[in-house]
């Protein structure tokens, strides 16, 4: 079953990929001149070292992370500005907190697996409260009632369990990530495909029919989700932005581990 | 008796605020001025500022046939933001602070006030920001006044040029907040050689006096944490673990200003670990101007002289080297052999008496147009400076008791002030 999920990943990014990769190669080489040493080295600091974390994976994450950006450019923002463009809010917000609430199962099955009992009842109440009262998933009652909303995941599940992050990854489309977060991505996305197989939503619909609602709707669960995401690859224009959100990301990982 | 003691707890708790009312009639609540610059305005007490404004982007392709390194692949031209009214109204052009851009939070709420009041509004990258350095300086050495205001003048010029089609403009207007202010003098002052705007209003928003006693005063602040500037590293990493600590032992949810106001109330930080964070920021913004500008003129100051750095090349070493670097190594060791080169005989003293509102002080003296707004207790101001601003601005100064460095900007009587100043009324509030 997660291949299954994993060839309509590929499908969705590596076709880009693809076409931005060959896109790269007609790069030439600069005329070169011999390179002379520069006022100040890192060999004077003496150990300083600010907002730093180990990056084996160095070279092929800002690979990535430049994949990234010109995915956003090229595909994904032109995407999900048309979508804002021809949807009203309303419309938006509706679709973003029905996705939202189908990750609440995600959030429940992994509180459960971290045996966090009152945050495990606050997410089955959200997602009760918002698959009823909040018709489907459309509305979100839940937080207006008081339960706030607790982000959980199998990541968060392994580093409960004192699982550590291992190295710092950046993965097409989905961003900053480590080896554990990765691995945690994986195991999240088999149990939803799993839960969807059992339930069969589509029991009655002929086989074409139900494929097509299924990519139309993980497509528009994409597009949502960019949606969602205020970050802007480089919008910052910060020439050490990769390092800042390595750092960042680091962190908040952690605490979100913590809480 | 259980009622009197009450009544007299009562009296305690209110009476530091009350007598704080009385005596200077001014409601911003924080009295330091590192927590005032961090923190800004608690929301409750903010100016009621629409919250979508319908702006858009410029991207303007302004120096033709300029070489970016491939390492800056994202750039593709100078950012501008703009808003307009459908009517006839006039144009303020405002200018961001040091390293910040046209969509950073401050400029954007000025921007927002401004449209709501009625007038069109255009925001510009600070020349200090990476965008502004890569794309849109001619010397890609950013921190002459001169220059800079030059650099700044043509872009509003080309701005204009694609805006002029399309909108109705009455009179132009000028603002900038910190070093954005300062500058706003200088592009003033070329404007009344050039004459395309003729700027009738011009305001200056917690500017410097002298950039070199302001990058001083902030650079000093890093010497008072612990262990002194040598050990923002360690600061830095110790600083960010406190937060983490703090906001795991809540009930916090979310890291906003909900988070930040109970980690001031809390008085996690000292004012000096305040001071030393506001450094700290300062530096990772003086990090990038330092890099690009050094990738832009292959410097050989951080990056080895004729390397091409590629997208994927490591940037992490140069972000370490740079960010020991303080702005005053800037200053000595690249920004004044720079000008050296173009001006030879130019002395030190020299050239930091030109980065000063002091070298046009005859000017901005007779001119009507001017008007200042800062703070008693903004930190970026020398010995002095606060006094010189008085006497050079008189009635035209308007100086908030406290607030830090911008602190206060969003605050009620703030933008009312801001906006009054545009709108005529300014002085009277």
């Amino acid at each position: 079953m997660i291949t299954v999920t994993f060839h309509r990943f590929c499908r969705l990014v590596m076709v880009p990929i693809l076409l931005l990769s060959l896109a790269g190669c007609a790069t030439t080489a600069p005329t070169i001149l011999p390179e002379e040493p520069p006022m100040h080295t890192v060999e004077e600091l003496h150990g300083f070292r600010i907002a730093q974390i180990a990056d084996p994976w160095e070279g092929f994450n800002r690979s990535m992370y430049k994949f990234n950006y010109e995915l956003d450019k090229y595909v994904l923002l032109p995407v999900v500005s048309g979508y804002e463009f021809v949807t009203p809010t309303i419309v938006q917000t509706g679709v973003s907190n029905f996705f939202n609430n189908l990750v609440e199962v995600r959030n429940l099955t992994n509180s459960l697996f971290q045996l966090k009992g009152m945050e495990s009842l606050t997410t089955l109440g959200r997602f009760v409260a918002n698959s009823t009262i909040g018709i489907g998933g459309l509305f979100d009652p839940a937080t207006s009632l008081g339960l706030e909303r607790r982000n959980e995941d199998f990541g968060q599940t392994l580093g409960h369990w004192g699982c550590s992050s291992g190295p710092y990854l950046v993965l097409p489309f989905l961003g900053p990530s480590n080896a554990r977060d990765t691995s945690g991505f994986v195991v999240d996305a088999g149990i939803r495909y799993g839960i969807v197989a059992a339930i069969d939503p589509f029991e009655n619909v002929d086989n074409g029919t139900a494929t097509a609602i299924k990519v139309g709707v993980e497509t528009l669960e994409v597009i949502d989700k960019r949606h969602q995401e205020s970050f802007r690859y480089f919008g910052s224009e910060y020439p050490f932005e990769y390092d800042m959100i390595r750092y960042f990301y680091n962190k908040k990982r952690d605490l979100e581990i913590m809480k | 008796m259980k009622h009197f003691r009450f009544a007299i707890l009562i009296c305690l708790v209110l009476l530091p605020a009350l007598s704080r009312a009385a005596g200077d009639g001014y409601g911003y609540p924080i009295e330091g001025p590192y927590a005032a610059t961090i923190l800004g305005t608690p929301p409750d007490l903010k100016a009621e500022l629409p919250a979508v404004i319908p702006v858009k982007e410029l991207v303007l392709d302004l120096i033709p046939d300029l070489k970016r390194p491939p390492v800056f692949y994202y750039d593709d031209g100078l950012r501008c933001s703009y808003v307009c009214q459908k009517q006839k109204a006039p144009l303020v052009f405002l200018i961001a602070g040091t390293g910040a851009s046209h969509q950073a939070p401050k400029v954007v709420a000025m921007m927002k006030a401004l449209y709501q009041a009625g007038f069109h509004v255009v925001t510009l990258s600070s020349p200090t920001h990476p965008n502004f350095i890569i794309s849109a300086s001619h010397s890609h050495v950013p921190g002459d006044l001169t220059e800079d205001a030059a650099d700044l003048y043509w872009i509003m010029e080309n701005v204009w040029s694609k805006l002029k089609e399309d909108i109705e403009v009455s009179e132009f207007y000028l603002g900038g907040y910190s070093l954005g202010g300062t500058q706003a003098a200088f592009v003033a002052k070329l404007d009344e050689e050039r004459k395309t705007f003729n700027f009738r209003k011009v305001l200056m928003v917690n500017p410097a006096v002298n950039l070199y006693n302001s990058v001083s005063q902030i650079e000093g602040l890093l010497n008072r944490i612990p262990g002194g500037e040598q050990n923002i590293a360690r600061f830095f990493n110790d600083t960010i673990n406190k937060f983490t600590v703090f906001f795991s032992r809540g009930q916090f949810v979310k890291f906003n200003d909900e988070f930040l106001y109970a980690a001031y109330k809390e008085k996690l930080f000292t004012p000096e670990e305040a001071g030393g964070m506001i450094g700290v920021v300062f530096r990772f913004s003086s990090a990038a101007m330092i890099f690009d500008s050094d990738v832009m003129t292959n410097g050989g100051y951080v990056v080895p002289k004729n390397r091409t750095l590629t997208a994927t090349d490591s940037l992490t070493e140069y972000f370490r080297v740079c960010a020991h670097l303080s702005f005053l190594d800037y200053f000595n060791e690249y920004f004044y052999p720079h000008f050296l080169r173009k001006r030879p005989g130019l002395t030190k003293e020299a050239l930091i008496a030109a980065e000063s509102l002091k070298s046009i002080e005859g000017y901005l003296k007779s001119s009507p147009k001017f008007g200042v707004m800062t703070n008693e207790n903004d930190f970026i101001l020398a010995t002095g400076e606060l006094e010189y601003l008085r006497q050079l601005f008189g009635d035209r100064a308007k100086i908030y008791p406290r607030g830090g460095h911008m602190g206060n900007l969003e605050y009620k009587d703030n933008m009312a002030y801001l906006v009054g100043f545009f709108k005529g009324t300014g002085g009277q509030l």
